[in-house]
Formats: structure tokens, sequence, C-alpha cells
């Protein structure tokens, strides 16, 4: 269902990264059942993976708050989820993520950082620049990281503190590891 | 609403019979309230270890119902809440219209107002159709209800989890009850339901 249509991928590097391939390893891992999303060029690989995978149950979203109260709702429904967005998102989500701290539930977010390292698109830096803080100030933990090498294991401590702790937390992937996007005419 | 309008319409559901129906005989069925009036209506109706309230989080209701429903899909999933909470969140009509689950039904108790703030009008007393926005968005299902009757009918087709998702506006009176405070605490919410579910806490 949905499969991304054909589109030039915004940020696609000459060859396939292999650090989406370690999120995914992770999430099948811990047993992650539901992945609410809006997609995100960072994020097409993975995406495209959960949307080919039987047990978990890619979901579209129309906006990013959308998936903090889904996967409130998954977790009294006994099942784990991952949200996956981009840093603009992150204001949309601000009000809902009150939820993480009233449910105390397994809240694990991988948002792909825009508006730093190169950024071409004036109107995606205020955002990007806020993205870290907001989380802060919204009791969310912030991991980041910034190159392929790093993925695994900063996703690893963060599905482990998130799952087993429910310690809600947020992966930055940062635009230098993901590659500015290149706008051309 | 002027009692002038109440006059006009004089047909109108009353909010807590309403919920009473739908939830008499719930059976397993998991069921979500939006923030404010319709949490009460679900309280008023009896407390239940499967209720999830909602005292915040206006526009999630659906999203948590769609949560739930996705990870128990034999279970009947029903989203009671208002219409303010509703508008808040119409974006998420369009995402259960695309997953389609069959235990999930979404009722709005419609008094055209947001009762908790003063009684200001919603968009659905004008020109909002949400009836029509939600079969707009894949729910085919989709329904007015407008006596009780209708309602009783309803609340036996959510038993049925294999033919939703479905929606129903039930347009109530106006009336400000009096609050029935359902628990407010998170954790223990969500601990008690995951509980009746036969998962652990971590």
């Amino acid at each position: 269902m949905h499969a991304r249509t054909d589109a030039p991928s915004e940020t696609a590097p000459e060859t396939t990264p292999s650090w989406p391939e370690d999120i995914f390893a992770i999430l099948q891992r811990f047993d992650v059942r539901q992945v609410p999303y809006v997609p995100d060029a960072g994020h097409s690989q993975l995406i495209d993976r959960v949307l080919a995978t039987p047990s978990m149950r890619a979901v579209p979203l129309t906006t990013e708050e959308e998936g903090v109260a889904l996967l409130a709702g998954a977790w009294a429904g006994g099942q784990r989820g991952v949200l996956l967005m981009q840093s603009s998102g992150v204001g949309n989500c601000v009000n809902m993520l009150s939820l993480t701290q009233i449910f105390r539930f397994p809240f694990l977010t991988l948002v792909t950082m825009r508006g730093e390292w190169g950024e071409f698109n004036p109107w995606q830096v205020p955002m990007g620049s806020s993205t870290a803080a907001a989380f802060e100030l919204s009791g969310i933990k912030v991991l980041r990281a910034s190159h392929p090498q790093e993925v695994r294991e900063v996703v690893e401590a963060a599905a482990g503190q998130v799952y087993n702790a429910c310690t809600p937390t947020a992966v930055l992937l940062s635009q230098r590891l993901i590659g500015a996007k290149v706008f051309t005419k | 609403m002027s009692r002038a309008n109440l006059l006009e319409r004089p047909n109108l559901l009353e909010r807590r019979s309403v919920v009473n129906q739908l939830l008499a005989e719930r059976k397993e069925a998991i069921v979500v309230g939006g923030l404010g009036a319709s949490t009460y209506d679900i309280a008023a109706a009896g407390d239940h270890d499967r209720n999830f309230y909602l005292w915040g989080a206006m526009g999630g209701a659906v999203m948590i119902g769609l949560g739930v429903a996705l990870a128990q899909p034999k279970l009947p999933v029903e989203v009671i809440t208002g219409d303010g909470e509703m508008l808040m969140g119409m974006g998420s009509l369009a995402t259960v219209g695309l997953q389609k689950p069959g235990n999930l039904t979404i009722i709005v108790l419609d008094n055209e107002v947001y009762g908790e703030t003063g009684g200001q009008a919603s968009h659905t007393a004008g020109t909002a159709d949400l009836v029509g926005i939600a079969r707009a968005c894949g729910i085919s299902d989709a329904r007015a209800i407008s006596t009780m009757a209708e309602v009783e009918a309803f609340a036996s087709a959510m038993q049925d989890v294999s033919s939703g998702p479905r929606f129903a506006s039930i347009k109530i009176d106006s009336a400000n009850l009096e609050r029935v405070l359902a628990n407010r605490d998170g954790g223990f919410i969500v601990t008690r339901i995951r509980g009746a579910l036969g998962f652990d806490p971590i």
C-alpha cells in the first residue's frame, strides 16, 4: 500500500547507504510493529523496507502529531512503534508530545534533519535550529548520529532506553549523514 | 445554542442516553473518549478497565483508537468524541480511511459548540459536514444518526470487527450536564487497559 512514487529522490546518494538497513534490523529486533510516518527523502529507504515487511504496519500520516497519538494507542494495545519524520514535523507534535509524559509509553522517533550542514532552503532553518530544544522542552531525550558508522549504536541505544526503560527518545539523523538536498532548476 | 434554535430542532438526542445505549452491550470493546464532555459521558455510563479517558491531546482521540485497533484487530475499538475534538484531528480520518481497520468505529457527539469553553459555535454549526468528510476520506460506512433506534442498531453493528471502519455523527442537544469526572491518571489508565488485555507492565 502507498508505495513511494518514483519522484526524483531529494537526497539519494550515488550508492545506497547501509545505515537505513542497520536501523531496520534494530527495529525488527525490538519487535517494532507500527511505523507511522510523514515521508522524508532521508527515510525513503527505511520506509520502503517497512512497506515490504508483513510484520510491520506502515501508517502514512497527514501530520506528525497523529503519529504520537497512534503510538500511545499501539502501546495500550500491546504493540511497540516508531515515528519517522523530518525536523520540520517536530513543531507539529508539540502538544501531543504531552502523551509521552502522561502515559509514560515507549516513544521512539527517528528524525531526519534539515536546516543545517549546507542547507540551501532558508525556510528549513528555523525549525531545524530548534528541533533538539523543542524535544528537550517536551521531556524527550535527544541523541544524534552524524556519521554512517555511528547510526547503529546510536539507534540501538535509543531503542534500548525507549523499550526497556520507557524513556521517550528522539534520534536526530544529521543532514551531514543524509546529505544536503541539492536544488537544481 | 439559543433556545430559539432548540425549538427549531426539537429532535436532538440527549448525550448521556446515547452513550449509555452505545455501551450497554459493549462486551470486549475498548472505548476511547475525547477530551471534554465525551469522556464524562463514558465515565457516566460506568467505569471500565477498557476505558481510555482523555483529558488533553485534543485532536488525538481517533489516532489513539487507530493504534489500539491495529494492535488488537479482533476487538471492537470505539472512539467517542465531540465535534470540536474531531475537527482538530480531521486529518486522522484520512489516515483511518487509508488503513481501513475493520474493528474501528468513530462516533462524534455533535452539539455544534465548544461546550467546555463557554459554548462557542463550532464549524459543524455552520458549514462543515463531518459525515461527508469521513466518507470522502474513504470511510464508506459514514452516517448521520438522529434516533435512539438507530443508536441501538449501531451499537450492535460496532461489535462486528470485519466491516469497519465506520463513522457516525450523532446530533445531540447542547445542554451542559454535570461533569462525571473520569480517572485522569494516564499511567493508571494505560496500565489498566494493558492489564485487561493480558500485558504486563515493563
